[in-house]
């Protein structure tokens, strides 16, 4: 790995939002209310794993009955499968900090959210996404699947306390086929590190493709905005598309594969916003129609669409292999 | 793209593909499978996001009957006992009829996986009332076997988890390692070595996964 990953590593692992955790006023029993809890939440992380934090500020407090906990933001229903860094992302358009929350200790609404059992929920959500990247990258999930329940174990125990050094130390029994940046291309492109199963060279040599794990978070907005603090609250989930598919990474020699190819060939309706270089958006009347890329979020990053894909890849992922993305864009005129 | 006439050899199905597996399938099933309703296939041009032919086949109000009296065993085969035999079929309409209350009813999905490049079953249960059932209700209407994988893998199995179109819980059975029995399936069922046409991909695929939740392919199908 090279230093400058190890780096980009280090400052996502270490990426945290904090959290102002409020008791959902209906389950107050207590006199006074209990004031809100101040937790600092990793972006890798979920949020059902910060609950034997925040309970013991509002046990007292609570009414008589069994705990099935779930998290609101203004009353949307945060679902808890999402790593925290890409629900605010994907939610807060503008970053509120400390982010306010509303915890629920009753009345889960099961219609909207997959039950959760706490920890152990949590753990196989993240090992069969692992299992679904390293499918993706390698072909096959054999080296998930034939990892020691100890070893499968200790990684789930280094992404939950955000231990990038064992973590680190796991990392080669998983034999995930990793893409070279574009930097080192040139040097590497027959190396026998390359991605095996989902990489092919053509006859000639001149085109690659390997598949990438992404997970695509594709929030519109009806009206337009011209700022982020003006982007409407959300009330649905309905207004976020999510789609969870490989990004086909095609190579060919003397090009670079951006992260707007990798996001339109997932979105082939909307383009990203092209105005600034051409000049000519106003005049073409197609675009209004079509609906537009308003901001890319990675790891609380707006992006810009030119860099190298590999990069962002490489650089800002998850730890369970998926890259994260949570597009805003301005919904299509119908 | 056509993808008819192509032939599947490694177990894995292109998104092409699947979309002509599944109205091969569907056309197959509303043949030999009178006494069931037909599958439908969803398309969702409508959702500006995806490509033109994406969808999914769906399967709906299919009533599992759940008497107290009876075994769980024998609910589930009686329902889906001899569907290949027409006339010894059962009417479902009859049967809801006469114990409307313990009716469960039961909505299956065929969804693309473009992950791992193979179908995956989603279903959900809900009662006559609309409520939704429990996997340990669920679990009363599912063929022995299932309950018994279910014990040995709870998570790896059949898990709750979103609707890739619907945003809304349904359970899931998982697709990891469909792609080496279908080429297990392929390979013995043609003289040619491994090639399987495209049309058949999902009939062999559901007379496999059919059979987790109780649903029988008849054998006319694989033909």
């Amino acid at each position: 790995m090279a230093a400058n990953e190890e780096e980009a590593m280090k400052y996502v692992w270490e990426g945290a939002i904090p959290l102002q955790i409020h008791l959902h006023k209906s389950e107050v029993a207590s006199h006074p209310a209990p004031p809100p809890a101040l937790v600092l939440a990793p972006r890798i992380g979920y949020l059902p794993l910060l609950v034997h934090l925040i309970k013991p500020y509002f046990k007292d407090s609570l009414p008589p009955g069994e705990d099935s906990i779930w998290f609101d933001y203004k009353g949307f229903p945060l679902k808890w499968y999402i790593p925290t860094g890409v629900l605010f992302d994907l939610i807060c358009a503008e970053p509120e900090r400390p982010w306010n929350l509303t915890i629920h200790f009753r009345g889960y609404p099961s219609n909207v959210l997959i039950p959760c059992e706490g920890e152990d929920s949590v753990k196989w959500n993240f090992v069969n996404s692992l299992k679904e990247a390293a499918y993706i990258i390698n072909g096959n999930c054999k080296n998930v699947m034939n990892m020691s329940q100890s070893d499968q174990e200790d990684l789930w125990t280094s992404v939950m306390n955000g231990d990038l050094d064992a973590y680190t130390r796991l990392l080669p029994k998983l034999k995930m086929g990793n893409i070279e940046d574009e930097f080192s291309r040139k040097e590497s492109l027959s190396s026998p590190t390359s991605r095996q199963g989902g990489t092919e060279i053509d006859v000639a040599g001149q085109v690659k493709t390997a598949r990438i794990p992404v997970r695509l978070y594709v929030r519109s907005v009806d009206k337009n905005f011209e700022n982020l603090e003006d982007v409407p609250e959300i009330d649905t989930w309905d207004d976020i598309s999510y789609l969870n598919r490989p990004v086909e990474f095609l190579r060919e020699e003397g090009k670079c594969f951006t992260l707007r190819d990798a996001i339109e060939s997932l979105l082939p309706e909307y383009s990203g916003d092209r105005a600034q270089t051409s000049g000519e958006e106003e005049a073409v009347g197609s675009q209004e129609t079509r609906g537009e890329i308003k901001m890319v979020r990675i790891q609380g990053i707006e992006m810009k669409l030119e860099i190298p894909f590999s990069w962002v890849v490489n650089n800002l992922m998850n730890p369970e292999f998926y890259l994260h993305i949570s597009v805003l864009v301005k919904a299509a005129q119908r | 793209m056509d993808s008819a006439g192509e032939v599947v050899n490694d177990g894995k199905i292109t998104l092409e593909g699947f979309t002509v597996a599944a109205r091969a399938f569907a056309d197959k099933w509303k043949r030999h499978n009178l006494s069931f309703p037909p599958w439908s296939w969803v398309p969702l041009i409508n959702r500006t996001l995806l490509k033109k032919e994406e969808g999914y086949l769906s399967l709906e109000k299919i009533i599992i009957l759940s008497s107290v009296d009876e075994s769980a065993e024998e609910e589930s085969l009686d329902v889906t006992a001899d569907w290949s035999e027409r006339e010894e079929s059962i009417d479902h309409t009859v049967l809801v009829q006469n114990v409307e209350d313990e009716a469960h009813y039961y909505d299956y999905h065929i969804v693309y996986s473009a992950s791992y490049m193979v179908p995956m079953l989603y279903f959900r249960g809900y009662s006559s009332d609309g409520r939704p059932l429990s996997l340990d209700v669920i679990k009363r209407d599912l063929p022995s076997s299932s309950v018994s994988l279910l014990l040995e893998s709870k998570w790896t199995f059949i898990t709750q988890e979103e609707h890739p179109y619907l945003n809304r819980p349904w359970f899931k059975l998982h697709p990891c390692g469909t792609e080496e029995w279908i080429k297990l399936l392929s390979e013995s069922s043609s003289s040619d070595g491994c090639q399987m046409p495209v049309e058949l991909y999902l009939v062999s695929w559901f007379s496999v996964v059919g059979q987790v939740v109780g649903l029988r392919t008849p054998l006319e199908m694989l033909i």
